[in-house]
């Protein structure tokens, strides 16, 4: 029965010691301790829903970025069709001009040619015209002089334009 | 996420349920086993006195199995070390003296050294009775029955105070090294494990029987666990003290967990306990009768669960150890031939004493956990409570 009947003096240090350590550790271990135990737990929910977010983000970042990258190809091309279009445009304008100034030039020269030619022309007209009537000045001339002479010198004459 | 709380909750009931049975049944078996000890006490002292002439040249030189286990398990006033046996077959018992602390409320304070009065010595008046093998008191010589209050530095004193050192410094450096590291740094060390320890307690014990009241009950839960813990590892040291092993210990553990209890108890908890609800009115008185049994043997049942187990541990590795010298006695080859089995079996039962110092100290954490959710059990949540089980 003796092992079964508490002592006072120990009842007495224990309750003295487990108050003691109950209240020091209460303000120096306890409560620290648990409340850095939630804040982390708290802060790693945190981070997890941070980190759960950004990839959120990432995620539609990148497909917009895919889509700007779409968009971005799909102007280029267009971009170089329209180029395109427009070397082709001003090949072919630069062409038309070309011959239209080919054409002009050539139909300058032509009239310049006609009207040279026409020149040439009148001026031999004009030449053989003074020619004949210097011909027929001669034969005027010869005639006065001999009937025969006249003849053979018209037949001569006549002979050279025809070479002429 | 949903479920958890709800299936806890319904677990802790059922042990609820269970631990009201076991508790029911620790009574019984302690006050049988009181009983019988008591008997069984008497009756050896009568043998003693019977057998005392043919026993008393035989038990010279000869080992007392019973003294020696009852002498490691009761407190002292001296911390013996070992003995030193001289060529004579005489012992000098080598023990470290503590200080006595004495009040008598007529002669007043006096603190000696327990040196004083070892070996049957007398200082002031006072001198050590020996007469029991589970207990020594200090009396006044010639007046054994006067009222003297023996506030002494223990063995069971010294060594709770070793814990109590032991635990202020591994905690309160732990503490210090959350504030100085922070709050997002990963725990190393000490702190490692001792939040292993404080999580568990917090997420198993505190919130399934407290739910959101847990954080106020954490510390004394915490403070309960630790406490006990070191005590029993400190305990299992070889030359170690039975501390926790100690029924006054163990009342006053248990003393301070019915106050709290009590204290934190709510309406709803005295309105239950009075007037049990949806039970016939006959049977009220008898309802009422068992619940208020019920509320005393809690506590009851907390001292006499820790003190049991740790006290027959103790015993258990004992004399497992002391038979190796009662074959001994037979043969010294047979002592001989029995120490590796001794040993196996001791170092066994070390081990499995190592798991039962966490387990006491987590059930006592853990039941007064139980108790405090129960007289702190708001009338709504009950109600949910209730359907949930449902």
């Amino acid at each position: 029965m003796d092992l079964l009947t508490p002592e006072f003096g120990l009842f007495f240090w224990t309750l003295l010691a487990f108050l003691t350590v109950f209240f020091i550790l209460r303000k120096f271990a306890w409560k620290p301790i648990l409340s850095m135990l939630s804040e982390r737990e708290k802060g790693i929910a945190d981070s997890i829903a941070t980190a759960e977010r950004v990839k959120g983000e990432m995620s539609q970042l990148k497909a917009e970025n895919e889509k700007l990258l779409a968009q971005a190809r799909e102007e280029r091309t267009a971009m170089l069709k329209e180029a395109k279009e427009t070397r082709d445009k001003i090949v072919g304008e630069a062409k038309d001009a070309a011959k239209a100034e080919a054409n002009k030039i050539i139909i300058d020269a032509q009239h310049q040619i006609e009207q040279q030619k026409n020149a040439a022309l009148t001026q031999v007209k004009n030449e053989i015209g003074s020619l004949a009537i210097s011909v027929a000045e001669q034969i005027l001339r010869k005639q006065l002089n001999a009937a025969d002479g006249q003849e053979a010198y018209m037949k001569m004459l006549a002979d050279d334009i025809k070479l002429n | 996420m949903t479920n958890k709380p709800i299936s806890l909750h319904k677990i802790s009931k059922q042990v609820m349920g269970i631990n009201r049975l076991f508790s029911l049944l620790v009574l019984t078996f302690a006050v049988f086993g009181l009983s019988f000890f008591a008997v069984a006490q008497t009756e050896g002292n009568k043998t003693d006195s019977v057998k005392e002439p043919a026993e008393a040249k035989k038990e010279e030189g000869k080992l007392d199995v019973a003294k020696v286990i009852f002498g490691h398990i009761a407190d002292a006033h001296e911390w013996h070390l070992f003995a030193i046996k001289h060529a004579g077959g005489e012992e000098t018992p080598v023990a470290m003296p503590l200080p006595v602390i004495l009040y008598n409320p007529e002669k007043g304070l006096s603190v000696f050294s327990s040196s004083k009065i070892a070996e049957g010595g007398e200082y002031e008046g006072y001198v050590l009775d020996k007469s029991s093998a589970m207990k020594e008191k200090i009396i006044v010589k010639g007046h054994p029955a006067a009222k003297i209050y023996d506030v002494s530095i223990t063995k069971n004193v010294l060594s709770m105070l070793i814990g109590v050192v032991l635990l202020l410094w591994i905690l309160l450096k732990a503490g210090k090294k959350y504030a100085a590291n922070g709050t997002m740094t990963a725990p190393s060390g000490m702190q490692n494990f001792l939040e292993i320890v404080i999580i568990f307690l917090r997420d198993e014990v505190g919130k399934p029987c407290l739910g959101k009241k847990a954080d106020r009950y954490m510390p004394l839960l915490l403070t309960i666990f630790f406490f006990i813990w070191i005590n029993n590892l400190l305990g299992l040291l070889p030359g170690g003290a039975n501390f926790t092993g100690n029924i006054a210990v163990t009342s006053c553990l248990a003393l301070l967990s019915f106050i709290v209890i009590l204290a934190n108890s709510k309406k709803h908890f005295w309105s239950h306990l009075f007037n049990p609800p949806g039970v016939p009115g006959w049977m009220k008185p008898m309802l009422v009768l068992i619940e208020i049994i019920s509320l005393f043997i809690k506590p009851m049942a907390l001292m006499i669960r820790l003190f049991a187990n740790i006290m027959a541990g103790h015993i258990v590795i004992l004399a497992l150890i002391c038979m190796v010298f009662i074959f001994a006695v037979i043969n010294t080859y047979v002592g001989a031939g029995f120490v590796p089995v001794s040993i196996a079996f001791a170092i066994f039962m070390f081990l499995l004493e190592l798991l039962v110092g966490a387990i006491q100290a987590f059930i006592f954490c853990n039941l007064t956990a139980v108790f405090i959710g129960q007289s702190i059990e708001d009338p709504h949540e009950a109600h949910d409570a209730h359907e949930a089980h449902a």
